[in-house]
C-alpha cells in the first residue's frame, strides 16, 4: 500500500515538473511580439487547480476541527445542543468563506481574463 | 462556457440593455411587496393561512433579534427583516430553472453589504456623537495611532467579506449546478439543488447574524 502510494506521488511530481518543459516548446513556436494565449491558459489551468485544491484542503481541516469541538460539546451536555449547533453552523460558514474567497480568485482567473492586457 | 437559459435575458429601456439580475431584483421586490399588501389587508387576531405562514418567519426573526441584540434591537428590525427576506428570496429564486438569483451578481451583494456598513456607522455616530472615535482607539491611549490603522482595516474588511461571501456562495452553487447539468443531466443535479437550498438558508442566516453583531458592536460602549 505504501509502495503504490509512493509510486503514484512520484509520477505526479514528475508530471508537474515536466509540464513547463513541454509547454515551453509551444510558447517558443508562437510569433514574436504576439501573445500566445494557449501557453498562458495552461498556466491558468494549473493555477486554478492548485488554488482551489489548497483552499479546500485548509477548509476541510478547519471545519473538521470545528465539528469535532461541537460534537464533543454536545456529548458532554446534551441539553445545550441547540445553542452548540447554532454556533457550529456559524463557525462553519465563517471558515467556508475563506475557501469562497479562493474560489472567487479562481473564477476571475478563468473567466474574466485579466491577462488580456499583456 | 454556455450561459444558463433564462426567461428574460434583458429588456432594453431607452438605449440601455437592462441586465437580467436587475430584472429579477424587480421580481423579488414585486413578490415581497404584493405578499405584504395581501397579508396586511385583513389582519386577524387568530391568524390562518398566509398570515400564519408569514408570522412564523417574522416571529422567528424577532426572537432571534432579541436573543442576539437585546431589547433595543427591535429598533433596527426594519433593516434586518428587509435584508433577511430580500436575500432569502433572492437566493431561493435561482434554484428554479429559468430564473437567476440577483445575489449571484456582485453588484447586488455589494449593495446589501455597503448598506449594512453605512448603517453601522450611522448608528454609532447618532448614539455616541463624537465619542464614536473611541471605538477605533483601542484599550490604551498611547497605542491609539497603531490601533487606529488596524481598526480601520478591520472595518473595511467587513463589507468586502460580507459581499464576497454571499456572492461567492450563491454564484458557486449556480455554476456547480450548471456544470453538473452539462456533465450528467440525469439525477445528480438534484443532489446539488438540495445543497443549494441549504446554502441559501445558511448564507441568509450568516448575513443577518453578522449585521446584528456589527450594529450591536457600534451601539455598545467602547472598551
Amino acid at each position: 500500500m505504501k509502495k503504490t502510494l509512493f509510486m503514484v506521488l512520484m509520477s505526479l511530481v514528475t508530471v508537474a515538473l515536466a509540464a513547463p518543459v513541454a509547454l515551453a516548446e509551444e510558447a517558443a513556436a508562437a510569433a514574436a511580439g504576439a501573445v500566445d494565449h494557449k501557453s498562458i491558459y495552461s498556466w491558468v489551468a494549473l493555477g486554478s487547480g492548485l488554488g482551489i485544491g489548497l483552499a479546500a484542503l485548509g477548509t476541510g481541516i478547519g471545519q473538521g476541527i470545528a465539528a469535532n469541538g461541537a460534537v464533543e460539546g454536545i456529548s458532554r451536555n446534551p441539553g445545550a445542543s441547540g445553542k452548540i449547533m447554532t454556533t457550529m453552523i456559524i463557525g462553519l460558514a465563517m471558515i467556508e468563506s475563506l475557501a469562497i474567497y479562493a474560489l472567487v480568485v479562481v473564477l476571475i482567473m478563468l473567466f474574466v481574463n485579466p491577462y488580456k492586457i499583456f | 462556457m454556455k450561459e444558463a437559459p433564462l426567461f428574460i435575458h434583458s429588456i432594453p429601456i431607452g438605449s440601455w440593455q437592462v441586465p437580467p439580475f436587475i430584472i429579477y431584483t424587480w421580481l423579488v421586490m414585486a413578490i415581497l411587496i404584493i405578499i405584504s399588501l395581501i397579508v396586511r389587508r385583513n389582519l386577524q387576531e387568530v391568524p390562518g393561512g398566509l398570515q400564519n405562514f408569514i408570522e412564523m418567519f417574522i416571529g422567528g426573526l424577532k426572537d432571534f433579534t432579541i436573543n442576539t441584540m437585546g431589547k433595543h434591537g427591535m429598533d433596527y428590525f426594519a433593516l434586518i427583516g428587509t435584508a433577511a427576506f430580500f436575500i432569502l428570496l433572492s437566493n431561493l429564486l435561482g434554484i428554479i430553472p429559468g430564473f437567476e438569483s440577483p445575489t449571484a451578481n456582485l453588484n447586488t451583494t455589494a449593495a446589501c453589504a455597503v448598506t449594512v456598513f453605512a448603517s453601522t456607522h450611522v448608528v454609532g455616530l447618532s448614539k455616541h456623537k463624537f465619542k464614536y472615535i473611541k471605538h477605533f482607539m483601542g484599550p490604551v491611549l498611547w497605542l491609539a495611532p497603531m490601533m487606529f490603522f488596524i481598526e480601520v482595516i478591520g472595518h473595511i474588511a467587513r463589507p468586502v467579506s460580507l459581499s464576497l461571501r454571499l456572492f461567492g456562495n450563491i454564484k458557486g452553487e449556480d455554476l456547480v449546478v450548471l456544470i453538473l447539468f452539462m456533465l450528467v443531466p440525469l439525477l445528480i443535479p438534484s443532489v446539488m439543488l438540495g445543497l443549494a437550498i441549504f446554502t441559501s438558508f445558511v448564507q441568509t442566516f450568516v448575513f443577518v447574524l453578522l449585521t446584528m453583531l456589527y450594529i450591536s458592536g457600534a451601539m455598545e460602549e467602547a472598551h
